[in-house]
């Protein structure tokens, strides 16, 4: 049992420990599950389990599920027809929907007016509220952190267990304050932010834990800046991120769709409330980040960890302790085809890809389309810009954002994961260099042979206008 | 319970991710089996090193990156049944156990002598012993900590599952105390 004074993520644990595990053989929990989201990808083989071992889904009003990764993102043709990039990732959509009407569970399908990727269509229903246990078979359930759940990723085969269960075994991981304090420049964003926090631990410093972001700057973001924030806890090496959640938190959940309406709505907050003030701050371990400090990042690298300032010199090989690191970083210097000792502004950029559930979001195509308004994308840069569902997709359409993306040059597409993975078609051809707003970097992320560098929707517009590596400072008047 | 391999698999590289271990592209298929032929597709240097061995001597963080289980079924598929590291991405690691893959740890220093054995001459017999704990490649001796063993089985009957199952009363009292935080099915207008 943890000392008190305990944390939110103690709170949130203990309140859904169904059987600790020391009353069984295994050392895990068995911990019950609020919020099951599912998508294409990795819900297929949890299914075929089910169907092997003639069990049903036990909770399908627990359970929700969209069609995100492998969807084609150019609209449907006249006769509604979708443009799937092959055979097979329509099977595995028809796959998708044929198992949720076998199982009862609720779909969000193609042609469906508020589909989205499932980080972002789920917080924009309101499913995601304070306190609850919320489970994806993706690594980036971290989002939901965002709103003072506890949301993590989880593998096919427990994909099978919480449909069988509602529960999961899992072991008790530790805590990680990342206090983070100081007000933002201009320029720099959520996602420079946790690309520098990122660089600081290093893409295994957090394997075991949660992160709990703390500090001003945090308290002071919106929840779309605290959603892009949570969604990399996992290039962190953590399972989850975690925010306390407050007032931004509470009017964010006001009037959505599924959350708790009227007096109702009034009884919940108070509960959020009390949740939020058992918090008490036996952290496991602790960092502390100067936001005033952090300026515009991007990655040189081929992991997310790999974050420098766009004007700082790219890291010698020789500075590095071990003959592994060295010859890591020479691997990855050969692969993004760039020299140490140099910074990255400057360098040319092939393809601007502004999308994914880190930088999808309505706050994120609106600071992108700040820095294109009136501009025009460079004439060899090819710009893809794909809202995170249909809903950003209509409430950008309406504040004339779409027209300003077309207006410069940029392709406006229909809601998906997209190139972010690169599973749907749209992808970035060898030897190309993407700006991406999304989340990795690895080797053939975007494409075989693709090289990518992270950065934020401002970066990455003024990178698509310059045709290259930009200080987007350099464009703010 | 022993693991003997002549030529274990050598990829000494740290933060091997999912991408690498298996790309996207090849996530549309709905089966765990068949995925072995794509194992490192897209890197040249993975796919080089890779024979008939049950063994892959690896470096820091492997399988880190994406949840996709798909990593563990590819690995599985080819005829692995276990990663030496010293460390595994939490999802990973969880996924491996779960489908008979042991994801051995050892310390930092006897990982950099077994590498510098391996980087030497590449053909030591390496021998891991659940029982005792210890992997034994030439002159090393080196106890490892692993959760597992592997089963070798690519789809073996889950424990979790039955145990789980076994406990749904048990789930059942609770969610009679804790009414469901949310209904998807609610009609939203
Ligand atoms: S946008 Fe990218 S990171 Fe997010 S769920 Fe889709 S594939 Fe995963």
């Amino acid at each position: 049992m943890p000392a008190s004074p305990r944390t939110l993520f103690d709170s949130i644990w203990d309140d859904h420990l169904v059987i600790p595990g020391s009353s069984h053989d295994d050392s895990s929990d068995v911990l019950y599950i609020d919020l099951h989201l599912v998508h294409e990808v990795t819900s297929p083989q949890a299914f075929s389990i089910l169907r092997e071992r003639g069990l049903c889904l036990r909770r399908p009003g627990q359970t929700i599920a969209t069609m995100d990764h492998s969807t084609p993102t150019v609209p449907p043709d006249a006769d509604g027809r979708h443009a799937f990039s092959d055979t097979e990732t329509a099977a595995q959509v028809a796959q998708l929907e044929a198992n949720c009407t076998e199982f009862g569970v609720p779909l969000y399908p193609l042609g469906h007016e508020d589909r989205g990727i499932v980080h972002v269509m789920a917080p924009e229903l309101g499913l995601v509220q304070p306190g609850m246990t919320i489970v994806c078979g993706d690594s980036h359930t971290s989002t939901h952190g965002a709103f003072g759940a506890l949301a993590f990723g989880i593998g096919s085969s427990q994909v099978a267990h919480v449909f069988a269960s509602q529960c999961l075994l899992v072991r008790r991981p530790r805590t990680f304050e990342i206090r983070i304090e100081g007000t933002l420049a201009p320029g720099v964003t959520a996602k420079d932010v946790i690309l520098a926090v990122i660089a600081r631990i290093g893409t295994e410093g957090g394997v075991g834990h949660v992160f709990h972001y703390t500090g001003s700057t945090v308290r002071a973001m919106s929840m779309e800046e605290r959603m892009t924030l949570c969604n990399m806890s996992i290039e962190g090496g953590a399972r989850a991120g975690l925010i306390t959640p407050d007032d931004t938190t509470f009017s964010y959940l006001a009037g959505r769709d599924f959350a708790p309406r009227g007096h109702a709505f009034d009884e919940a907050v108070s509960g959020w409330r009390r949740l939020a003030s058992r918090e008490g701050a036996a952290w496991d371990r602790s960092v502390t980040i100067d936001a005033t400090a952090v300026e515009p990042m991007v990655t040189f690298g081929t992991n997310p960890a790999t974050g420098i300032a766009v004007g700082d010199p790219v890291p010698d090989p020789g500075g590095l302790p071990t003959e592994e690191e060295r010859a890591a970083l020479r691997r990855a210097l050969e692969y993004m085809a760039l020299e140490s000792g140099r910074p990255l502004a400057g360098h040319r950029v092939d393809v601007v890809f502004i999308g994914s559930c880190t930088n999808s979001r309505l706050s994120d195509l609106r600071a992108a389309a700040r820095i294109l308004d009136g501009r025009k994308v460079h004439d060899r840069v090819r710009m893809l810009v794909v809202p995170g569902s249909h809903r950003v997709k209509r409430a950008a359409e309406d504040e004339g954002l779409d027209l300003v993306f077309r207006n410069a040059g940029a392709e406006w597409r229909e809601p998906g994961c997209s190139m972010c993975l690169a599973m749907n078609g749209d992808r970035a051809r060898p030897g190309e260099l993407v700006i991406s707003t999304s989340n990795r970097n690895f080797e053939g992320r975007q494409g075989p042979e693709a090289r990518t560098v992270l950065a934020s929707p401002m970066t990455a517009a003024a990178c698509a206008i310059t045709g290259t590596i930009t200080d987007v400072r350099e464009l703010l008047q | 319970m022993k693991i003997t391999d002549p030529h274990p698999t050598f990829l000494p590289v740290d933060n091997i991710d999912t991408d690498r271990i298996i790309p996207a592209r090849f996530l549309t298929t709905t089966r765990r089996d068949g995925l072995g032929c794509h194992l490192f597709e897209d890197w040249p240097e993975g796919k080089a090193a890779l024979s008939d061995a049950s063994i892959l001597i690896a470096g820091n963080n492997f399988g880190c990156g994406s949840s996709r289980e798909h990593a563990v079924w590819a690995l599985v598929d080819r005829g692995f049944r276990a990663i030496v590291s010293t460390g595994f991405a939490d999802i990973f690691h969880a996924n491996a156990i779960r489908n008979g893959l042991a994801p051995v740890v050892i310390a930092g220093e006897d990982h950099a002598r077994l590498v510098s054995l391996l980087d030497d001459g590449p053909d030591h017999e390496t021998v891991l012993d659940f029982t005792s704990r210890r992997l034994i490649c030439g002159p090393l001796d080196i106890t490892f900590s692993a959760r597992a063993v592997p089963t070798g089985q690519a789809i073996p009957g889950d424990a979790e599952l039955d145990l789980l199952l076994a406990r749904i009363d048990d789930i059942e009292r609770w969610e009679a105390h804790h009414p469901p935080r949310i209904d998807t099915r609610k009609d939203r207008r």
